[in-house]
């Protein structure tokens, strides 16, 4: 750990809980505001400006994301959600350490949403390696302002002078001034424009790379960070919706008298019915509106609602498997093509084929989707868990009929979001009722309502073919994919496109002379969304495990037939990989290459924290996958055992991680425990399914299970590899390469090939 | 007819429908946010409280069963967020987004009365009903070991 970050534990403290109101600048009211309901109703205080807003305070605003006061105290605005990534913890950082700011005299502010931020989408693991570089600049840029100040009073010249642990220093003579004593004058100097910012190099940023402390960990031990549910205003009526069990159902009668009877309910208001394509609209229904969330919850289950369940009423999952199977039996749309594949497959020696299917998966935040709203006239204010603040004032203003701007959104903490709360449907509906009741009002899903009327994961099955010569070596290797696109939610879409297969199919690293990935039909009967890591979950699984049975039927090592088909260390290129184009995540091919060296490279470091070697001596049941996303590289070792009632246990993971540059790595590590657990849940118990067009989950259960301490890992060891190089995503690559690496430990353990999740339907585990 | 409780060494008369869950008296007659909702089911254990020193799930407890009882929350663990198990758990980074760690907290404070030095067997099994989607798990039973004064 940093020195400069090793504060007293009370000084640390009390740094926190300025952060913790620094959060609440945004979402919290003054202390009369937080009386209980029975006092009477106030109009709620405006909320404290944050960030943008507060233009008028004395000091140092080169730009919206930092200001330097007078008495030193710099504030660094964090505008992305923070959702268990530590990223309040992570990305002002960078401008901190491009400042020279001490860590202990920085105070963060939790943004509201406001395009002057730039893109706030919490969203595709890029927070950092999507934007670190202008983080940066907004830094340097404050820096740069300080130390011309302190040049100009002490008539030096600027570059004799270097900004560190909160002063300028005059390094010939050693003078030095206070960021605090600088701020006012620096503020009349001129702004840099961007591209004449400096930026220090990596290697002098004090704090990057180092485990940082976890700055809202007190408010979460104590109880005291605010969640959506946590936001309560005077006044505030809750609601609970009834929502169409089916996507595109609508209400055919229901009994608001009897919902009204319930003690504490004071509305029942029917919702606007949606039309497609869905987007992030309110799903309809009835709305119960009261006093408190128990009455609103019995108030709906005494509606009695009737539903017309609409055209998406005879989907049914497991049949749907069956025609996705068909798409992936006949050729499909060519997006990848190498030499002649269906050449080399005719002239093969040998062919592994392999069919793989993975369901509709679950979010399932420990927080089901909750917001609050309150409108007033032609404004509305928002307070909710949502990954991006910007899209909800988007949505919010659409249905209410107003500007964007003048929906103002608030960020509380999110207790979980992995792509849920990226769509802003709960936002909008609080924002109806709180219009038509005059009141503010709180949405609370029910858990069941988080599955039932959730955005899910897709549903896919893949088909891969590969070709062997005589000596083993594979000469042709053809994967077919077919799955409902996110698309599909926004559009008319008969199958993914094009852009869709860079999640794993694309941009995989292969050294086989005749490639070709196709894309089979498959229409959407439900709405899709994305879960952490998306697509990669299914491409991952079906390529790790195909890899895997390639090795059975050579009879060969797994880690050497990775290794072979990964090909030598080498960056591929477009005509390499036999695409015309990779989107790679929003960034160049040429700042992040599809790297084989570095996949290579957590293979082989997890293989040997692993004792991979020596596994059969040892007695043990080991499976193996790699995979890059999101511009980072994973390789995930799983052990299998039999537990003594015939059960199977994961005991054991070992994870590298190449995620290039990191910035904070105690975060990196828990990020990647987390995608340990997060894709053990998803390969063990995960899968959503639905029978008349309606999912038949409802809350931890079934399709909706997750690992408990019980079934997690004795150990999950963790090897983040050093690098300089460009920042990569951390939230989500760690989670694609964890189920196929427990497939295949199945497999290594009890023979027993399992090529559809969750793994729980085929083995005892 | 009003039902008493005890919430933090504080007593409260509360009008309310004998069968209100507890966790909905929190949150929403007495402001007490700390305890959360996660799936009204006794599944996931996030609503997590003492009910006279045990272990409840709050979300199906309805209040005429906290009658007379005395009731503690997260607010009510320590004064100052000083209890052992809160220290450890933020000098191990335990949580992630934090929704659950509440509920994990008062698990664990219950199992630490118990048990002040648990087994491995025991921390698994008095925290299986305590759900983290983040999946923190490997650091929760450090930080019970370390509250515990327990080898790391």
């Amino acid at each position: 750990m940093s020195e400069r970050f090793v504060v007293p534990r009370r000084a640390f403290l009390r740094g926190l809980n300025l952060a913790i109101g620094g959060l609440a600048l945004g979402i919290v009211f003054p202390a009369e505001a937080q009386k209980p309901p029975s006092e009477p109703a106030k109009p709620p205080a405006p909320a404290t400006p944050s960030g943008s807003q507060a233009a008028d305070e004395p000091g140092l605003r080169p730009n919206v994301f930092v200001h330097v006061a007078p008495d030193g105290t710099v504030t660094i605005v964090c505008h992305r959600s923070e959702m268990g990534q530590g990223i309040r913890s992570s990305l002002p950082v960078l401008i901190a350490d491009e400042l020279g700011a001490q860590m202990s005299r920085v105070k963060i502010v939790q943004a509201d949403g406001d395009k002057a931020y730039g893109d706030q989408n919490t969203d595709g693991s890029n927070s950092i390696r999507g934007i670190h570089e202008n983080m940066r600049k907004m830094g340097a840029a404050a820096r740069m302002m300080l130390v011309a100040a302190a040049a100009k009073r002490w008539k030096v010249r600027p570059e004799d002078c270097v900004a560190k642990d909160h002063a300028v220093t005059h390094v010939p003579t050693g003078r030095s001034l206070g960021f605090g004593e600088l701020a006012l004058e620096a503020a009349k100097e001129k702004v840099p424009d961007p591209k004449d910012v400096v930026l220090r190099p990596w290697s002098e940023l004090p704090n990057v790379g180092k485990d940082l402390p976890l700055l809202d960990g007190p408010a979460y031990v104590t109880g005291q960070a605010v969640f959506g549910a946590d936001v309560k205003l005077p006044g505030m009526l809750t609601a609970v919706i009834a929502r169409p069990p089916v996507v595109g159902g609508k209400v055919v009668r229901f009994d608001a008298k009897r919902a009204l009877a319930v003690p504490g309910v004071r509305h029942v208001v029917e919702m606007p019915t949606p039309e497609p394509p869905w987007r992030f609209q309110p799903w309809g229904g009835i709305a119960v509106v009261a006093d408190h969330t128990w009455a609103a919850m019995r108030g709906r289950a005494a509606l009695d609602v009737t539903w017309d369940h609409g055209p998406n009423a005879t989907y049914d999952s497991d049949r749907y498997r069956e025609q996705l199977s068909k798409s992936v039996s006949v050729p499909g749309q060519v997006a990848r093509k190498l030499g002649d594949v269906e050449a080399a497959l005719k002239s093969a020696a040998r062919i592994v084929e392999a069919e793989y299917h993975v369901p509709h998966l679950p979010h399932l935040p420990m927080e089901p989707p909750v917001a609050v709203a309150h409108v007033q006239g032609d404004r509305c204010e928002i307070w909710a868990p949502t990954q991006n603040p910007q899209a909800a004032q988007t949505e919010v203003g659409r249905a209410l009929g107003i500007e964007p701007e003048k929906v103002r959104v608030h960020v509380t903490f999110l207790g979980g979001g992995f792509g849920r709360k990226s769509k802003p449907d709960f936002c909008a509906e609080a924002a109806l009722l709180s219009k038509k009741l005059g009141v503010p009002v709180r949405v609370q899903f029910t858990r069941a309502d988080d599955v039932r009327h959730d955005y899910v994961n897709t549903v896919s099955v893949n088909r891969l073919t590969a070709g062997l010569d005589a000596n083993g070596r594979v000469t042709a290797w053809r994967h077919r994919t077919a799955f409902p696109s996110i698309a599909s939610t926004f559009a008319e879409s008969e199958r993914p496109g094009y852009d869709d297969l860079q999640q794993g199919v694309l941009d995989l690293a292969l050294a086989v002379p005749n490639v070709s990935a196709e894309i089979g039909d498959a229409r959407s009967h439900t709405r899709i969304g994305w879960l952490r890591s998306v697509y990669n979950i299914f491409q991952a699984f079906s390529i790790g495990s195909f890899i895997d049975e390639i090795a059975q039927a050579k009879n060969a090592d797994p880690l050497d037939v990775w290794l072979e088909l990964i090909g030598p260390p080498r960056q591929l290129s477009l005509a390499d990989l036999g695409i015309e184009r990779l989107k790679n995540y929003g960034q160049p091919l040429d700042k992040h290459p599809v790297d084989a060296g570095r996949l290579r490279n957590v293979i082989e470091r997890v293989a040997r924290a692993a004792r991979w070697d020596r596994r059969k001596q040892e007695g043990r049941a080991l499976g193996l996958a790699a995979h890059r996303s999101f511009l980072s590289y994973t390789a995930v070792v799983a052990s299998a055992v039999k537990r003594p009632d015939g059960k199977i246990w994961i005991d054991e993971m070992w994870m590298a991680f190449d995620a290039g540059t990191i910035v904070n790595a105690d975060r990196v590590r828990s990020q990647l425990e987390g995608s340990a657990i997060f894709g053990m849940s998803l390969a063990l118990f995960g899968g959503i399914t639905m029978k008349g067009g309606a999912i038949e989950q409802d809350n931890f259960r079934g399709g909706g299970r997750i690992v408990r301490i019980r079934e997690a890992p004795r150990r999950i060891h963790v090897d983040v590899v050093e690098s300089t190089a460009l920042p990569g995503g951390v939230g989500e690559p760690g989670v694609p390469p964890v189920a196929p690496a427990i497939a295949n430990a199945v497999f290594a353990l009890t023979g027993k090939r399992v090529r559809e999740l969750p793994l729980v339907k085929s083995v005892e585990v | 007819m009003s039902i008493v409780v005890r919430v933090n060494g504080k007593e409260h008369r509360l009008d309310v429908d004998p069968e209100m869950p507890l966790l909905w008296v929190l949150r929403d007659v007495l402001g007490l946010t700390g305890t959360k909702y996660g799936c009204g089911e006794a599944l996931c254990g996030a609503c997590t409280v003492h009910l006279d020193g045990r272990v409840v799930r709050s979300c199906v407890t309805p209040i005429s069963r906290a009658a007379g009882k005395e009731v503690t929350t997260i607010e009510g663990l320590s004064p100052d967020g000083s209890h052992p198990l809160q220290k450890a758990w933020v000098e191990l980074g335990v949580p992630q987004c934090g929704f659950c760690q509440a509920g994990q907290i008062m698990t664990a404070a219950a199992l630490l009365k118990k048990h002040p030095n648990p087994t491995d067997e025991q921390i698994d099994s008095s925290m299986a009903g305590n759900l983290c989607r983040c999946g923190t798990y490997g650091r929760i039973r450090e930080a019970i070991k370390k509250a515990a004064g327990g080898a790391r």
